[in-house]
């Protein structure tokens, strides 16, 4: 069963055609990963389905419904998170309160006034929970901006899980960590997507981590959809090979 | 464990002493000493208001005059076309006029940040400046509007001491400012303490997360500058019996650029910095003018060596400075 689906959907910047009359489907319960050169249009398709930039043309359903012109905000409620390629958190607040500010935006109390943020221990237990998951418990009362960049970018991926999402996107989740931090934050985040049944997209460039953790692989080159299938298949394909994962054809 | 959480507690433990200082200080001090400190109480409530934009959404306006005015020039209307003399109806109408101008600008202004939203609030003010200069039929022009003692309380507050206008400044007026202030505080510590302050705090540090965990970034920027209006119009309003008289001055952007003053001068980063900022401004300026005709040269070094020297301001640098000294002892 499809949650999202895109049709024809397409973006251009000037002359370049960033996303080139694309249709994706992502399916309920899967975990997705999209692939492709730098430029090949992966971030841009994210940030047109996520609602950043608006689409020229094309439509996006997302469980049924047609979301192509909703509002971010819109998005968000109808179950759409997504994390940052470069992280983006609030720097100045606890890695606490970056949690709790998402359970607060899901449960619509950040337009409470005059109630205490401190005061709510549901939330806070939450966001607690939220940290420990991710293995952040530790940095609950340290402002985002003084973490490691291994922890920023897991709780980068935290705040976007801690609106529970139905559909989450996770844009290059490994990007600007050592390697030695790659597998440990991969396999936390797939145990956390696996045990709660998200669905998700990951836009990687790292093979290895593809290959590993996700079913299901989209390749994208110049803005094209190249191929769609399982790890195997995407390894067979002689297009991927040659443009995506550098591997020349023998004699 | 206690029922109070510890920031509770941390402001019952700063508030309370502060508070009852500020009660005896009338008792103690002359009344020249008490009117002096309901002006810097005055302006401590606008530049709360002015933070809740700055240290706490990340906006700096340049536009705050407006709302001090309108607070002013709603009381001083007042008198003029109803003659009323009630301080709660006073209080009541700046507050409502406020409200409805930082609506109005602000609907207009929060599209924008950075310099945009400095440069189009400033330009806006001083729409407000020119009409009070032009429409002299109305508010007077250059020469103003002249608001007379009010009645506080409906005539019910407390007689005690003289009845000339220094005794009921230093001592009736200063205790009705000191109510509202601690009111004011109370209700921005409030603020910036709740889920929707947390939201404010997230929109200052990465506007487009705060968009994308599902803050109405527009909508929450227009509420905090109505907040932070309404508490600029409630300083006006309680600021023009204090002098007697509103002029455009206090419409002209040279006031907002004082209420950047107080807020930087006590710390935009902290939530008592404005508070201290404002009152130590007001002693600052008076003493200034008294001694030097060179007032504003003072005024200018002390600006720069602020900047220099104490960038996080009078509060944010004692902050900073008591962990190290305890840690060295």
């Amino acid at each position: 069963m499809s949650l999202l689906e895109t049709r024809q959907l397409a973006k251009s910047f000037g002359e370049t055609r960033a996303v080139d009359h694309v249709d994706f489907r992502v399916t309920k319960g899967e975990v997705l990963a999209l692939i492709g050169s730098n430029g090949a249009g992966k971030t841009t398709l994210v940030n047109l389905i996520s609602g950043l930039i608006p689409p020229d043309s094309g439509t996006i359903q997302f469980q049924g419904a047609d979301i192509t012109r909703a509002s971010v905000h819109e998005k968000i409620g109808a179950g759409i998170a997504r994390s940052f390629q470069l992280v983006n958190l609030f720097d100045q607040l606890s890695s606490l309160d970056n949690i709790a500010l998402a359970v607060f935006s899901r449960e619509g109390k950040t337009r409470r006034l005059f109630s205490l943020a401190d005061a709510d221990t549901g939330v806070r237990d939450e966001a607690h929970g939220v940290l420990k998951q991710f293995g952040l418990d530790g940095k609950a009362g340290v402002p985002a901006g003084g973490l490691s960049q291994g922890e920023r970018k897991l709780l980068d991926i935290a705040v976007a899980y801690a609106l529970k999402p139905a559909l989450l996107f996770l844009d290059e989740p490994t990007s600007g960590v050592s390697t030695r931090e790659k597998a440990p934050i991969m396999d936390i985040i797939s145990a956390i997507v696996r045990s709660g049944h998200i669905t998700a997209v990951i836009i990687e460039h790292d093979m290895d981590v593809v290959f590993r953790y996700c079913e299901r692989i989209v390749a994208m080159h110049q803005g094209k959809i190249l191929a769609d299938g399982s790890p195997d298949e995407i390894r067979a394909n002689a297009e991927v090979t040659a443009n995506l994962l550098g591997i020349q054809e023998p004699g | 464990m206690s029922p109070l959480g510890a920031r509770p507690r941390r402001l019952l433990g700063v508030g309370l002493p502060a508070v009852a200082l500020l009660i005896a200080l009338p008792f103690l001090a002359p009344p020249y000493q008490t009117v002096l400190l309901s002006y810097g109480l005055v302006f401590a409530i606008a530049a709360l208001g002015f933070n809740l934009l700055l240290g706490y959404t990340g906006l700096l306006s340049f536009g705050h005059c407006a709302y001090f005015g309108v607070g002013a020039y709603a009381v001083a209307l007042m008198v003029k076309y109803f003659k009323w003399s009630s301080m709660e109806l006073f209080v009541l109408g700046g507050v409502l006029a406020s409200a409805f101008v930082s609506l109005v600008f602000g609907f207009l202004c929060v599209r924008y940040t950075r310099i945009f939203f400095g440069i189009l609030t400033m330009a806006l003010s001083q729409v407000l400046w020119s009409l009070a200069f032009k429409f002299f039929w109305v508010t007077g022009g250059s020469d103003g509007l002249r608001v007379p003692t009010p009645t506080l309380l409906g005539g019910f507050a407390p007689q005690g001491g003289g009845s000339d206008k220094l005794d009921f400044l230093s001592h009736r007026y200063y205790f009705y400012v000191l109510v509202l202030f601690v009111l004011a505080v109370v209700v921005m510590w409030l603020i910036v303490h709740s889920p929707f302050g947390k939201a404010l705090q997230a929109i200052r540090d990465n506007e487009i997360r705060a968009e994308f965990v599902g803050v109405q970034v527009r909508r929450y920027r227009l509420v905090a500058f109505v907040v932070s209006g309404i508490y600029t119009g409630l300083a006006g309003a309680l600021w023009v019996p204090l002098n007697g008289l509103t002029t455009p001055d206090i419409l002209h952007w040279t006031f907002s650029g004082k209420i950047v003053f107080f807020t930087v001068l006590g710390g935009f980063q902290t939530f008592a910095g404005p508070i201290v900022g404002a009152i130590a401004y007001n002693y600052l300026e008076t003493y200034a003018v008294g001694h030097t005709v060179y007032w504003q040269l003072v005024l200018g070094v002390v600006l720069v060596a602020l900047v220099l020297v104490l960038p996080a301001g009078i509060v944010g640098s004692v902050l900073r400075w008591l962990p190290r000294r305890r840690s060295a002892a």
